[in-house]
């Protein structure tokens, strides 16, 4: 099956078969080893990317559900040398230890405040609880969120 | 684990001149020293080498290179190396780069456990590169032929009056090899710029962007994907293979040794196709389930209690801990290469000098023929002390003369892996009607010593560890078998004080030495939290409990609510203090502490590995579940500095209280003593 997809604004045809995950077509063939592999049964949220905006779990997501679609990787959102108010403010904040659940944790979090730039907690909470970080930096990711969501709204 | 003491030596002439090669001249200094811990560990029966090392080099170019065996696997040991050097050289922090665990270069370490590298690697390094500073003061004074007091060193630059160069042009051409003096001036704490402030992590930069290369990410020209053939269940042997329909497909080559089966693939998905086309039959055995496994563990040998003694309440119960996984993120990988004489191997591990004689062994080559590198890795809490995945690659990479990546699944992971041990503690105490505890007799079973002294001041304690067979593989964790045995402690005490009528803290200060760091941690967190204070409302609770491990000590307070109807544990509120010495970077140790902590409230509430017949049965984080966004309260958490002491590790023992911490607070809110973890209704 030949397949189009944008990814991070460049069209791509792909050959492969249709119940290939979008994961490993995003990893192996196209070398953008940003998105990881955490389990593969969308369960941990290290694989997420944006799929014509929305958050989603590209490790259960097949190349044929892909089609025509227009994906964003972590690799995708630093424009012109400038980090997305997302990735700067895990860094401000020291948002990670191991750091190999960050691009999906990033991803989730730009999905979000693309849809609803002012979260609450509730809404942090349950957007990003499809996102395991194992070394439990969770009180810093929240703090990271919020200060991108400042950011991103003109605030201090 | 063997070790042969002529290759430690060998590896330090090997990786003198490799290094040379690598890094040109310059200043070279090894830092060397013996590591009490190795000895401590080989009056146990081990051979394990006693003596840890570094190399601190400057070259011509000004870069300052840190070469150690330790690895980064989240806990930021890449940080605070970088920082002791930036210290102690006055470097600014891009000029350094550490090279960590790569078996070729850097000197002969045991592995990156037990909270070793803050207590003996950084006092080290900060060794080697005094002395590499003290060395560039020499040079510079005899070039520019003015008194060594005169000499200055900041930001990169040495400088004395009109004179001022680099370090690089001062260290240029300058073999360095004297042994480090023991008086070299290590600056004191008091004027540290570097160490003892918050410092970003290394590299963090490549983090946010998904540059930062994991093993898992790395790729070769050539490459092979492989699949692992797993057996049924553990134990079980090969009656039967069927590969001939996985040999049709264009590309896949297949390995076939004994009962180790795999296949490859210029793709994942044709790996994966080919693993799927494999028939195979095995000859399997029964074994235990998770059910049953306390019992088991437990045995039926009689231990005979002390006599209680008269006036004194008598007190006796039985906790449980079950297997639990470590679930690092990222799961086991390899990329394995070989030339026809020698094996490279790209891992994941926290012990790349203990994963090369494995892949030595699997492969009979010498070991000096195996070369094993760590990429900071996607985080290990004691479960990636093996090379299993390594060796795997590495067997198929000699078979095929290809390079090959091998990743583990998340099942692989859950299943083939090793887990904390399951556990049995049982407790036999008695209380004094004024709360003196004055009994004390604690039995392990399987899961091991690690935290089994208590640190309360009791009459002639008595503690035991009974070993037993495991059912399941089983290995180190964060902070080991204590982070168990204290839960059992830290519930007990809260049971004596209850048998008492005794307000838990004072209980737990009562009992304790007057000069114990646990006073203090207990009394911060308590003062913090409010302790003493009216519960807001019916079905919730408080509770305290502390532990102290590998220098480090820690109070946990938790706020919860038990709903009526459901019985479902909600978190409110956690209040922790710290003291591990020293602090060498407040805003990475907060991040640890509450890490741990984090961590276990999955150890608390939620994980157990449910297992039978040799197969797992919950092998999925849907099945499995760790801590999430969802389950954290609200932390705070206190770092108490100790000047005057030194810098301990603080990986693990964070982790100690928060599971005792929650129960307490179950039996506050409820009446209800849960004395197996995971804990719930």
């Amino acid at each position: 099956m030949s397949v189009e997809i944008e990814v991070n604004g460049i069209k791509h045809k792909i050959d492969a078969e249709p119940e290939t995950s979008l994961l490993e077509i995003l990893r192996d063939d196209l070398g953008l080893t940003g998105t990881k592999y955490g389990c593969g049964e969308s369960q941990c949220g290290a694989c997420t990317v944006l799929m014509n905006g929305f958050p989603i779990h590209s490790c259960v997501t097949q190349l044929s559900d892909a089609a025509d679609s227009k994906i964003v990787t972590i690799e995708g959102i630093e424009k012109n040398g400038h980090l997305h108010a997302v990735q700067q403010a895990f860094i401000d904040e020291g948002a990670m230890q191991c750091g190999y659940c960050v691009s999906g944790m990033i991803m989730a979090a730009v999905g979000m405040l693309n849809r609803n730039p002012n979260p609450n907690d509730e809404e942090i909470l349950m957007r990003m609880s499809g996102n395991i970080c194992r070394c439990g930096s969770y009180p810093r990711m929240m703090a990271a969120i919020k200060r991108a969501s400042r950011t991103i709204r003109g605030v201090k | 684990m063997s070790f042969d003491p002529e290759l430690q030596t060998a590896d330090v002439e090997m990786s003198r001149r490799s290094l040379l090669k690598v890094l040109g001249g310059g200043i070279l200094v090894l830092a060397s020293v013996p590591d009490a811990f190795a000895w401590a560990m080989s009056q146990r029966g081990q051979t394990l080498p006693q003596k840890i090392g570094a190399w601190v080099h400057i070259g011509p170019d000004n870069k300052i290179t840190v070469l150690t065996g330790k690895v980064e696997v989240g806990q930021n040991a890449r940080t605070s190396v970088t920082q002791a050097v930036v210290e102690e050289l006055r470097a600014p922090l891009g000029s350094v780069e550490v090279v960590m665990g790569d078996t070729d270069l850097v000197p002969y370490d045991m592995g990156t456990f037990g909270s070793r590298t803050t207590p003996t690697m950084i006092p080290q390094i900060r060794r080697a590169a005094a002395a590499a500073r003290e060395k560039l003061t020499d040079l510079a004074a005899k070039k520019w032929g003015v008194d060594r007091t005169k000499i200055h060193l900041s930001a990169g630059k040495i400088t004395s009056g009109i004179h001022s160069a680099s370090y690089g042009e001062i260290a240029k051409g300058q073999p360095f090899d004297e042994p480090i003096s023991e008086h070299v001036p290590l600056t004191p704490n008091k004027d540290w710029t570097a160490l003892g402030h918050p410092t970003q992590k290394v590299g963090i930069r490549d983090f946010v962007t998904g540059k930062h290369e994991y093993t898992s990410d790395l790729k070769r020209p050539g490459m092979l994907y492989a699949k692992v053939l797993r057996a049924p269940s553990f134990g079980a042997t090969l009656k039967s293979l069927d590969t001939s329909q996985a040999e049709t497909l264009a590309g896949v080559r297949v390995v076939h040794d004994g009962d180790f089966v795999a296949v490859a693939a210029p793709t994942r998905r044709l790996a994966e196709k080919a693993l799927a086309a494999i028939k195979s039959q095995w000859n399997e055995k029964p074994g235990p389930s998770s059910k049953e496994i306390f019992k088991l563990l437990r045995g039926d040998d009689k231990i005979a209690s002390s006599k209680t003694p008269d006036g004194a309440k008598a007190l006796t119960a039985t906790y449980t801990a079950p297997y639990i996984a470590h679930v690092p993120l990222e799961p086991r990988a390899a990329l394995a290469e070989w030339d026809g004489v020698k094996m490279t191997v790209y891992t994941g591990t926290q012990r790349p000098f203990g994963v090369r004689p494995e892949v030595a062994t699997a492969l009979g080559i010498p070991e000096k023929q195996v070369r094993v590198l760590v990429p900071d890795t996607g985080s290990g809490y004691g479960g990636k002390h093996s090379g299993d995945a390594a060796v795997e690659a590495a067997k198929i990479a000699k078979a095929l003369g290809k390079p090959i990546k091998l990743v583990w699944t998340r099942v692989e992971e859950f299943t083939w892996a090793y887990f904390r041990p399951a556990g049995v503690d049982e407790i036999a105490s008695a209380v004094n009607p004024d709360g003196k505890v004055v009994v004390w007799e604690f039995d392990n079973y399987n899961s091991g010593s690690p935290g089994i002294e208590t640190p309360y001041a009791v009459p002639s304690p008595r503690t035991d560890a009974h070993r037993t067979e495991s059912p399941l593989r089983q290995g180190s964790y964060r902070c080991l078998g204590a982070t168990f045995n204290n839960f059992a402690r830290e519930s007990h005490m809260d049971e004596l004080a209850h048998e008492v009528g005794m307000d838990p803290l004072d209980f737990r200060m009562k009992n304790l030495p007057a000069d114990s760091h646990l006073r203090t941690v207990l009394q911060a967190a308590a003062d913090r939290f409010g302790w003493g204070k009216e519960k807001p409302a019916a079905g919730h609770g408080f509770g305290i409990a502390c532990g102290q491990e590998k220098g480090g000590s820690i109070a946990t307070v938790v706020e919860l609510s038990i709903d009526s109807q459901t019985k479902e544990i909600q978190l409110l509120r956690i209040v922790n203090a710290f003291e591990c010495g020293k602090i060498l970077n407040p805003d990475l140790l907060k991040n640890q502490v509450e890490g741990a902590v984090i961590m276990g409230i999955g150890g608390a509430l939620f994980e157990a590995i449910e297992f039978a017949n040799g197969q797992i049965l919950n092998p999925h984080l849907g099945r499995y579940r760790v801590p999430r966004y969802s389950d954290i309260p609200k932390i705070e958490t206190i770092l108490l500095d100790r000047p005057d002491l030194g810098s301990a590790g603080a990986g693990e023992s964070p982790i100690l209280a928060i599971a005792p911490a929650i129960g307490n607070a179950i039996f506050s809110a409820t009446g209800t003593r849960l004395r197996a973890l995971p804990m719930g209704f």
